[in-house]
This record gives structure tokens, sequence and C-alpha cells, in this order.
């Protein structure tokens, strides 16, 4: 359900990002969301469809990226994704890791007309 | 034509959360967003904290539910300053929706201003209101796994309350390893093994939180 408020900050941004460079369009739009963030893309996508209605950056494409949530093991150094039931470091059996990766959620880019 | 971007998606509240956290420095206001699955002991946990820090300091609460004024009502005959926010189908609190609550929260009178954030153990780890820490209760019953279904809840936690501790003798629920499997993930973490029935745990909880104010 947070992807309603998340959909719209988005669209807020993008068009923001759209009139700074005086285009008519916005035809794509590239997004990477993080695994830890537990926004679902055809969520944002339905909200996107509905929200973007009369505005520069309707029926613009969304291509999500996602991105596994990664950990870095504080003994061993090791990078690994991180198991769904198991936060041990498959390497060295250490469970003192650090959360690298996973909890992006940005507009990496857009393309406009 | 592409445009590189690169910016955060959330980056409009994340302006409005400084505003806020502005808003409570210059009034000396530490705040504590508590959020938990619904059910798990939010407004129990609020009512046993107000009622230990009485006379100790002057506490404020803004309560967040999607509809009702239930728990504001519990809270009010506390005899302390309560806000609701009733966020009309929105699953958490954002910046914003607090920053509209704040005109009514007498902030010059406070010195602690608890939020009660929507039950959800999702949404609200994304939207940060300005707060000074973030408090997580997980209640036994809910079961052990739940870091491992809900990661960037316990990773972003400050503190971690395990509620209901009182029914463990009826539960599979294993306190030492939750707590390691959280420890794991999230270094500065505190966890508190309490219940708001029997107020096991609660002086200890209440204790830390009077410490992590003073330091500000």
């Amino acid at each position: 359900m947070h992807e309603l408020s998340i959909t719209q900050s988005m669209l807020d941004l993008v068009l923001g990002e759209a009139e700074k460079a005086e285009a008519e369009s916005v035809a794509k739009i590239n997004l990477v969301i993080g695994e830890m963030t537990g926004v679902v893309g055809q969520c944002v996508q339905f909200y996107f469809d509905f929200l973007s209605k009369g505005t520069a950056a309707e029926g613009a494409l969304l291509n999500f990226k996602v991105t596994p949530t990664t950990a870095k093991c504080r003994h061993c150094a090791k990078k690994f994704e991180l198991g769904e039931f198991d936060w041990t470091c498959p390497y060295c059996k250490g469970n003192n890791i650090e959360i690298v990766g996973g909890k992006e959620l940005f507009v990496e880019s857009i393309e406009v007309e | 034509m592409e445009i590189k971007v690169v910016k955060d998606i959330l980056g409009a509240n994340e302006q409005i959360a400084q505003k806020n956290r502005q808003l409570f420095d210059s009034h000396h206001v530490f705040v504590v967003n508590v959020m938990s699955s619904p059910g798990a002991g939010k407004t129990s946990l609020i009512l046993e904290t107000i009622k230990r820090l009485k006379g100790k300091t002057r506490v404020g609460v803004v309560e967040g539910d999607i509809s009702s004024s239930l728990d504001a009502e519990a809270i009010g005959k506390e005899g302390v300053p309560v806000v609701q926010i009733n966020t009309g189908g929105e699953c958490h609190l954002d910046a914003n929706m607090t920053s509209s609550a704040l005109p009514s929260v007498p902030l010059k009178d406070i010195e602690l201003l608890l939020i009660e954030n929507v039950g959800n153990l999702v949404c609200p780890a994304e939207f940060t209101l300005g707060e000074n820490i973030r408090v997580l209760i997980s209640s036994t019953p809910e079961g052990d796994d739940k870091p491992f279904k809900y990661p960037l809840m316990f990773h972003q936690a400050d503190a971690v309350l395990i509620n209901k501790v009182d029914l463990l003798p009826y539960l599979k629920f294993d306190v030492d390893a939750f707590s390691k499997t959280i420890r794991g993930i999230n270094q500065k973490v505190k966890v508190f093994p309490i219940s708001c029935t029997t107020g096991e745990g609660i002086d200890q909880w209440v204790s830390w939180l009077f410490d992590q104010m003073k330091k500000g």
C-alpha cells in the first residue's frame, strides 16, 4: 500500500526533472528498487497509470531494476546475498553482518522527448 | 534524450522530516517513532511509559491510525496532550502528515513526543518523520521469524521491545535466537524483553529512553 505515496513522489520527481529539461513528454522511467523495501513493481505500475493521466509522463514506460538484499560479513569481509531464513555468512558462518544493498529506492534516469 | 537523475524517490519526505526535526530541536523535544504490527502493544507501551515518566518529564503523544480515535481517547485519560492523525487509508505516517499535526501539539510544554505509527511492519520503515529514535515492538505471539520477513524494519530500529513475554510459557518463541538474529544485522540495537501486562522490563526500557533523551 505504500506504493501509492511512493508512486506519487516518484511522479513529482520525474515531472520536475522533465520540466527542468524543457521536455514535452517522458517516454521511459528507469527505477532502482531494493528488494528490502518491499515495493512491488506491479503496484507502482497500477498507481502510475492512474496518477500520471493528463501529465507529461502519461504512457511512460516504467523499467524496474530490482537489487537483491546484499550483506557484507564483518568477520571475513566477503559479500553475499542474504538468505531467506539464514543470516549467517556462507563463507565463515559468522553472524555479524552489514547490509550493503537492497534498500535502494531511486529514479536512475528518464528518457524524454 | 536520456537524463541522468539518480535521486531518492522519497527525497521530498526526507526534506519535510528534516524540517520537522529542526522544529523539534528548537523546542528541545525528543521524538520517538513507535512502530509495530497491529496488536503488538504500541498503545499499551505508550500508556506504561507515560505512567512511569509522570513527574519526571512532560510527554505528548501523536496517534496515527487509519481511522477511529480509540487509542487517543485511552491516552487522553492519562492527562497528557494527544493529537490524533487519521490517515484515511494510508498504511503509514509520513513526514507531511506529521507536519500537519504539529500545530496542534503543544511543543513548548513537552520534552518527549511519542508518535504511534500505523500498525504495519512494511510501509512505516520507508518514511522518516523527523524522529530522534525508532522503536519497534515485536510481540511473542507474532513468532520469532519476523526479522526474516521484515528485515528493513529490524535493520533500522534503535530499540526492539519483545512484548508479551508473560506468554512465553505457552509459545514457541526463542528470545535468545531472536535477539541474536536482529543484532546480526543491526549492531546498534537495544533489545528489551517486556510485558505491558505484568510490567516486566518496562523500567529498564524507560530508563534507557530517559538516557537517550538526556543525550539528545
